[in-house]
């Protein structure tokens, strides 16, 4: 799938392959018997400069084994991976001073070492020349309330401190485009909300591109634009948000307390699925207004309270995966 | 820059187990002195045994303890932390940087290096210095090829212990290689008994081998038992292992990233 002309694009990856070789114990055997398994094949795809982009899959479904040939610490077994016009397996050096990368099960500062120290480090190792890492550090200091850590070692950080910390180190080397994965993992509610509101800012202003891998559908939610979703090693969907719930056939719901119970509500559009005394449960279509049923519910019953459910990302990439299984 | 920055934060690192450097000095101490007098009686009974007379053989003794921790002659060092990273997939980190692992991991070693010679390599060398007769370095030239040679030494060990760690790419622990290695380390590298006192084909087959360059070939140049251009050889010896191990290691590491997958995800 070639990408516009128009729109250069930061990553291009084409029919992607990784395989692994492994021995597999069989029962009435003495020796284990090799076997290849395809971690991801068959998997194109591309994204444009300043995309948010969120790659979803449930565990073992090429995630990381993608991240880790997009930055080069894999080679793929086959296709081909291009980023910001690089192989990234044959120019990892390079390419590393052009990328960020974020984990939130494992950080990337030292241990031992004050977070100022981690930092200094690292305008050493990016070469960051010393008035852009002033002004950087000073930024992300500000807006990830880092002030008070500066002199902290890195063990004696909070979760979310460290967090914040890793962030910065991520970014503070201006990466074209950032990869996260599970960032907002074992964060409190406020500190995750803080840390999304942060990188939306940082691809508005930057143009940074971010690429997500997160089991947290609210991150996606909250910052992506476009998803994609992979399994068994390859992507089952890749397209809007929108789009996903469209394909999985998800719903919203409309929740009506009557005044008096009543029989199943029956209204165009929207069908009962559950009646509980005086509260029912309408489904509609995502992607159709809730206003026209909403008024059409409100002409025809006594209503004592309204309200919407959004529709469960989950059970949408649920039932994406099942079909792709 | 970067790799002096490396060092000293190694360095610093280092310095803070305090308690354990001091243990650590004590026990140099005490085997320096236990091997003084096997050693003083070994030359007693052969008072040339080797070249050596029974200074050099005591002088022997304390260089051997000084450099016991400054080269890691156990394994252990920096390379620890690599085989742990390994092991656990954190070296995926450390391989997103725009930087060789190889020159990183020797600039921390080093550094560390650089702490453990400045206490654990002076501190046992007075206590030898006021208890037993050692001798100090033959010339000035003496001294500043040792002084040479000391660091050449750390980057020959260093080699090596990257690729005992760099085993756990494929075994997940470095445990067992580095035990064996450790093994080779301490009878190869003349800190059991000087090299000189090898016999035959093992004493021509051990001065050839990389360990040789711990202990055996700075010990006789802070001995001045080389001179002229058996010294500049002597370096060269250690310098040519250096090379080979160190691209040894890049290369190690190239087909580990090439055929292996880093830990976890």
């Amino acid at each position: 799938m070639p990408s516009p002309q128009s729109v250069p694009s930061l990553i291009e990856v084409r029919d992607l392959e990784r395989t692994f070789d492994v021995r597999r114990p069989v029962e009435g055997r003495r020796r284990r018997v090799r076997e290849q398994v395809r971690a991801v094949h068959d998997l194109t795809f591309s994204v444009a400069a300043g995309e948010m982009v969120g790659y979803i899959g449930p565990n073992g479904a090429g995630k990381s084994t993608t991240i880790k040939m997009l930055t080069g610490i894999l080679v793929p077994t086959g296709g081909q991976v291009r980023v910001a016009g690089l192989d990234p397996s044959r120019q990892r050096v390079d390419l590393a001073r052009r990328i960020g990368v974020v984990f939130g099960q494992r950080s990337t500062l030292w241990w031992d070492l004050p977070l100022r120290d981690s930092f200094e480090l690292l305008q050493k190792m990016y070469r960051i020349p010393p008035a852009r890492y002033r002004e950087n550090l000073d930024r992300f200091i500000d807006l990830l309330d880092l002030e008070a850590q500066l002199d902290t070692p890195v063990r004696q950080l909070s979760l979310g401190q460290r967090m914040r910390g890793d962030i910065t180190a991520a970014l503070l080397h201006d990466p074209e485009v950032v990869y996260l994965d599970e960032p907002t993992i074992g964060l409190d509610v406020v500190s995750k909300g803080r840390l999304r509101e942060f990188l939306r800012a940082l691809n508005a202003e930057r143009g940074t591109t971010l690429l997500l891998t997160t089991h947290d559908l609210q991150d996606i939610e909250a910052l992506c634009d476009r998803v994609i979703v992979i399994d068994h090693g390859t992507a089952v969907y890749d397209g809007s948000l929108a789009g996903l719930h469209a394909e999985g056939g998800s719903s919203r719901t409309l929740v009506v307390d009557l005044v008096d119970e009543a029989d199943p509500i029956d209204v165009p559009g929207a069908s009962v699925r559950r009646v509980e005394g005086p509260r029912q449960w309408l489904s509609f279509p995502t992607e159709a207004s809730a206003a026209p049923i909403v008024a059409a519910v409100a002409a025809a019953y006594d209503v004592a309270d309204l309200s919407i459910q959004e529709p469960d990302i989950e059970d949408v990439i649920r039932e994406l995966y099942s079909r792709g299984g | 820059m970067l790799h002096v920055a490396i060092a000293t934060r190694a360095f610093r690192r280092y310095s803070t187990y305090r308690a354990a450097t001091l243990a650590g000095i004590f026990t140099n101490s005490v085997f320096g002195i236990i091997y003084s007098y096997a050693y003083l009686a070994l030359w007693r009974a052969n008072p040339t045994a080797g070249g050596y007379d029974a200074q050099d053989a005591v002088t022997y003794v304390w260089l051997g303890q000084a450099l016991l921790m400054t080269i890691a002659l156990w394994g252990g060092g920096t390379t620890d932390d690599l085989a742990e990273r390994i092991r656990t997939g954190d070296v995926a980190i450390d391989l997103y940087r725009p930087v060789g692992l190889v020159g990183w991991y020797l600039a921390a070693d080093l550094g560390r290096a650089a702490y453990h010679l400045l206490t654990r390599g002076f501190g046992p060398t007075v206590i030898g210095l006021v208890v037993f007769d050692i001798a100090l370095p033959a010339s000035p030239v003496a001294a500043l090829a040792f002084a040479v040679s000391l660091v050449l030494a750390v980057v020959v060990s260093f080699a090596i212990r990257f690729l005992v760690a760099s085993t756990a790419f494929w075994l997940l622990d470095q445990s067992g290689v580095k035990v064996m290695s450790g093994a080779f380390a301490i009878f190869f590298s003349g800190m059991m008994l000087p090299l000189v006192l090898f016999p035959g084909w093992l004493g021509t087959l051990a001065r050839a081998l990389p360990w040789a360059s711990y202990v055996q070939v700075p010990a006789d140049i802070w001995l001045g038992k080389h001179t002229g251009a058996d010294l500049a050889a002597a370096l060269g010896f250690q310098l040519v292992w250096a090379v080979v191990l160190l691209a040894a290691s890049q290369g190690v590491l190239r087909l580990a990233t090439r055929k292996v997958v880093v830990q976890g995800g």
